[in-house]
């Protein structure tokens, strides 16, 4: 009997593991969280009603302005914060009652939160040294993740001994090596330079894909979101605002806070005056009505509402002559690879980007023009709009 | 636009439930929640219950019933209230001068480039380890009837030391460090480049320090002069060698004891001590609520220039050097004291001091260094845990733990020792007598300086460190063993130091709990002092400090040994064996 045990030490280990390196999905039902502040003399509400689900293996980014609870979402999740409201799930397992050192995640921290005292070694054997793991398992897993993250010849290195980007992928080696189910990134690359930021986000993405590690990634840098994800989460003051594929949420936001965050867009104010077929049909102020033949969902729409159009501004052209919207050159800046206009058309100002611009002709300011939009990139927006149910 | 994103407590609030959460979270960590609970009882049967005790007797007659009476009689007696204005008197003078002191040497260290910094830091640390009595006697060795100076060079004959004098300069040396700690962390944490951005403006050196140096210091001031008071009036062993005529409500409290056998009516006099120490207690944490912690962000800041200028630098060097020097004669008195056959008459060498010590036998000073050797660990481990758990953790009671576990700071040595007396004299907790009731006492005792060393340090660590061992898979044992102590180290080390001289030098808080079966060596240098055995008194602290300091040495080693960070990695030959080991190919 002893000796059956015995003759797989490894095995049992394993079993008894409360990472089960597998990876699985996150769920987020209905979780609120609200803080008291802090003179005591009412509530913040950080998080604020929100659903979302984390595929097995998925990259999904929380996006949104400073403050609109990203990282208290996160904190919710790791367990290092309580919901007040909702359930957690991780694994279709509800984790309420189960603390942070038991969820079997992982967490890659903004500051990295290396362990001083400890050497690169020790620092990403830690995980596997808690679960009292056999030693040659320990030192095996842990070379395979040193190889991984190419930090060989450190090892005795203690963390303030290493670059920024060294330390990172400390950090990085330190959580992917227990083999968590779910991995989570507090904007791990924020203290890192720009140069070093997009190397290390390429890096961190691929690994990621290798390891099929679930994970729950919080930035408010809005190009990093569009790079790594496999969706992106849009936050705002405590809201999901918007879910969906980097490229549907480009192409085809939800609302003005979104079209707005994630990069430039213009808007026309007008009325939705119904469909026609797949096309919106839409009324400005001097009764024209326009067409938009892929406008989007439209949530929340009805006859009869204000809306306005929401487009890139490369979406625009400009000509001198000819069909469009009338309008003045007010400020033209110069980028290299494109230049871009500020068009006054009276109502409002539209931002105008022509990409390589020796091809085109060239407007001063001052100049009289007209703007000629891509129809087919034109999406029509609800004018207010604050939550998604 | 403006969402509304404090929400007042309106018709239908959310709840927010984190702290019933909280504690479910912390009923899934029983080692956790076991050690919260066992650090309450410690501290309710340690602390609470015998502070409580201390107010039942003296609000109680000698058949157990309610009465005011001693009240009323210390209230009418006016020798008693004198002895409340005297301590009250040197308490306010001793706070200015050591504060003022403590100021001279804070400032001086961290804002000018004054040479000899570590000398002067060394002699500001020496009164805090150094044995209790030692500057007392050489305040007799050197003013006393025999004295040095009174007598040998001033030739007068019997120059009265004994009293409020001699009191404020004994006292003002031994508790200046206190003020000098707590005002370089001060004078420390002020950015430099506030002064930086007067001066730039045109301030002198003397406007800047004036408009606003010293304002940007009234804090830590106030909370140093506090500090100070509450260390002079617990003081016993200063008053009860040389006050004289000059009474404290320490030293009456223990006469009323110990020598009128009236426990209500000493134990009302410790209540009066106890109340205006309890009282500059919450006013100094009330002073320093709003401290900021810097924290120790490795951002490499500019080095700066400090104050250079001659005119400046110079006299306060000489202030410095002035009161060091001060320092330097009263221990060198007493080291000459030890060796010399009859201060005062006869200055021939001997060691007929140390002889006569000897002969007195070693077993109490082993007493004090077994007692403090259990108290140190004690005290310094549940220190760090408990500044861990209230610096870091969220529990039902938070706050009860740190006031209650910092309150010890502010009751007198005497007030703690009768509360004792009165709490463990019967059953089911009856330990007097034994050793388990002077560890106690040294450990509750000396805890609140580690606890406020680590706390201090806990907060200049990124907690994300903590959480990160926590996401690790680690408990709290775990993280706080392999983490947080080794964080810790220096704040344990200094709490481990302290709590070890604390409890070889402890006078009042033991005086009444010492018994025939462990007697301890300052109670046995009490007993020379009061037997005018000056000599034989200044050989024992001498031995005293020797070993004070052989102990400080071990444990620096040891915590150096323990805690001090190794960079451990497995060799080539072990990793690529783990690996066939595992089944995996090495390239
Ligand atoms: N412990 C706390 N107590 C009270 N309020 C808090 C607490 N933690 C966060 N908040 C509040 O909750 C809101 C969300 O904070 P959170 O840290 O989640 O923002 P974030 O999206 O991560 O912002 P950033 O991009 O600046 O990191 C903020 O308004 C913040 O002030
Ligand atoms: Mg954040």
């Amino acid at each position: 009997m002893s000796t059956q045990v015995q003759s797989t030490p490894t095995k049992k280990a394993n079993d008894l593991r409360r990472f089960s390196g597998k990876s699985s999905g996150v769920e987020l039902r209905d979780i609120t969280k609200i803080f008291p502040t802090p003179e005591g003399t009412g509530e913040t509400i950080a998080v604020n009603h929100i659903n979302l689900s984390v595929a097995d293996g998925e990259l999904v980014t929380l996006l949104g302005p400073s403050g609109c609870g990203k990282t208290t979402t996160l904190r919710m999740i790791s367990g290092f914060e309580y919901p007040s409201a909702g359930q957690i799930l991780i694994g279709g397992r509800d984790v309420a009652n189960v603390p942070p050192n038991k969820r079997g995640i992982s967490m890659v921290f903004q500051s990295y939160a290396l362990f001083p005292h400890l050497s690169i070694w020790e620092n990403i054997a830690y995980g596997l040294k808690v679960q009292r793991l056999p030693k040659d398992e320990v030192i095996a897993r842990t070379d395979a993740v040193i190889k991984l993250m190419q930090l060989e010849g450190m090892e005795r290195r203690f963390p303030n001994q290493l670059s920024g980007g060294q330390q990172q992928r400390v950090a990085l080696a330190r959580a992917v090596v227990i083999e968590p189910s779910v991995l989570l990134f507090d904007e791990p690359l924020s203290n890192l330079d720009a140069k070093l930021r997009e190397h290390m986000r390429d890096e961190l993405r691929s690994i990621q894909k290798r390891l099929g590690i679930t994970s729950v990634y919080v930035t408010h840098d809005q190009s990093e979101a569009m790079a790594i994800s496999d969706r992106v989460v849009i936050m705002k003051d405590g809201n999901l605002m918007q879910v969906g594929t980097p490229q549907e949420i480009y192409e085809y936001p939800n609302c003005k806070f979104v079209a707005n965050f994630i990069g430039k867009a213009n808007f026309i104010s007008g009325r939705f005056q119904g469909l026609e077929g797949e096309s919106a049909i839409v009324k400005f102020g001097d009764g024209m009505r326009y067409l938009i033949p892929n406008p989007g969902a439209m949530e929340g729409l009805r006859f009869g509402n204000p809306c306005c159009l929401a487009f890139r501004p490369e979406s625009v052209k400009l000509t001198a002559e000819g069909e469009g919207i009338p309008g003045v050159v007010k400020r033209a800046t110069y980028f290299g690879s494109k230049i871009e206009y500020e068009v006054d058309i009276g109502s409002t100002v539209l931002t105008v980007e022509i990409y390589n611009p020796q091809l085109s002709r060239r407007y001063q300011e001052g100049d009289s023009v007209k703007a000629v939009l891509d129809l087919d990139c034109v999406r029509v927006l609800p004018e207010e709009k604050l939550t998604i149910e | 636009m403006a969402v509304n994103r404090v929400k007042q407590k309106s018709d239908k609030p959310l709840t927010h439930n984190s702290g019933r959460n909280d504690f479910a979270l912390l009923l899934r960590q029983p080692l956790l929640l076991l050690t919260i609970i066992s650090i309450f009882v410690l501290l309710f049967i340690f602390v609470i219950l015998p502070i409580f005790n201390v107010f039942k007797m003296g609000a109680t007659n000698k058949d157990g019933a309610f009465s005011l009476q001693p009240f009323v009689d210390i209230l009418s007696n006016p020798s008693y209230r004198q002895t409340f204005y005297n301590s009250m008197k040197l308490g306010v003078i001793v706070a200015c001068v050591a504060t003022a002191l403590g100021y001279l040497f804070a400032f001086s260290i961290t804002r000018t480039e004054m040479p000899g910094k570590r000398f002067f830091r060394t002699i500001a640390t020496i009164p805090i380890i150094s044995p209790p009595f030692i500057l007392s006697l050489s305040i007799i060795f050197l003013f006393g009837r025999q004295g040095l100076i009174t007598r040998g060079l001033l030739g007068i004959k019997n120059f009265d030391v004994y009293g409020l004098r001699s009191l404020v300069v004994v006292q003002a040396i031994s508790f200046f460090p206190v003020a000098f700690l707590t005002l370089s962390g001060i004078l420390e944490s002020i950015d430099d480049s506030v002064e930086d951005a007067a001066r730039s403006m045109g301030a002198s050196r003397w406007h800047t320090f004036r408009t606003v140096t010293l304002p940007l210091s009234v804090p830590g001031i106030i909370s140093a002069m506090l500090l100070v008071f509450i260390q002079s009036l617990e003081d016993f062993s200063n008053p009860a060698v040389i006050a004289g005529d000059f009474s404290t409500l320490s030293v009456e409290a223990y006469r009323i004891i110990t020598g009128m056998y009236d426990l209500h009516a000493g134990s009302m006099m410790a209540i009066i001590l106890l109340l205006p120490t309890v009282a500059a207690f919450l006013l100094q944490k009330y002073f320093l609520r709003k401290k900021s912690f810097v924290t120790v962000s490795g951002k490499p800041t500019q080095k700066r220039r400090k104050i250079h200028e001659k005119h400046i630098v110079v006299p306060l060097f000489l202030g410095c050097l002035l009161v060091s020097a001060i320092i330097l004669l009263f221990y060198g008195t007493v080291l000459v004291g030890a060796f010399v056959k009859t201060w005062g008459i006869n200055y021939t060498f001997t060691l007929s001091h140390f002889k006569f010590v000897y002969s007195m036998g070693w077993d109490a000073m082993k007493n004090s260094i077994i007692l403090a050797t259990w108290a140190a660990p004690i005290g310094g481990l549940l220190g760090m845990a408990i500044a861990f758990l209230t610096v870091r953790k969220r529990f039902l009671g938070r706050r009860v733990m740190e006031v209650a576990s910092m309150l010890t700071f502010a009751i007198p040595g005497t007030v703690l020792g009768i509360g004792y007396v009165g709490t463990f004299n019967q059953k089911p907790l009856l330990l007097t007598g034994t050793a388990f009731i002077l560890v106690a006492a040294f450990t509750f005792r000396n805890m609140p300086v580690a606890i406020e060393s680590g706390s201090t340090t806990l907060l200049q660590i990124d907690k994300s460190i903590e959480e990160a061992s926590t996401i690790s898979g680690a408990g709290s044992g775990h993280t706080f063993r392999r983490i947080t102590l080794p964080l810790l180290r220096e704040a344990f080390f200094s709490g481990l130091v302290y709590a070890f001289v604390r409890a070889m030098t402890a006078v009042s808080a033991i005086i009444f709990l010492v018994s025939p079966r462990w007697p301890l060596a300052t109670s046995k240098i009490f007993s020379l002092f009061e037997a005018s055995k000056y000599s034989d008194a200044a050989a024992y602290v001498m031995i005293m400090i020797v070993v004070i300091l052989v102990a400080i040495g071990i444990i620096n080693g040891l915590v150096k040994f323990f805690l001090r960070p190794r960079a451990k990695a497995p060799g080539r030959e072990e990793v690529e064996r783990a690996i066939l080991a595992q089944g995996g190919e090495c390239p």
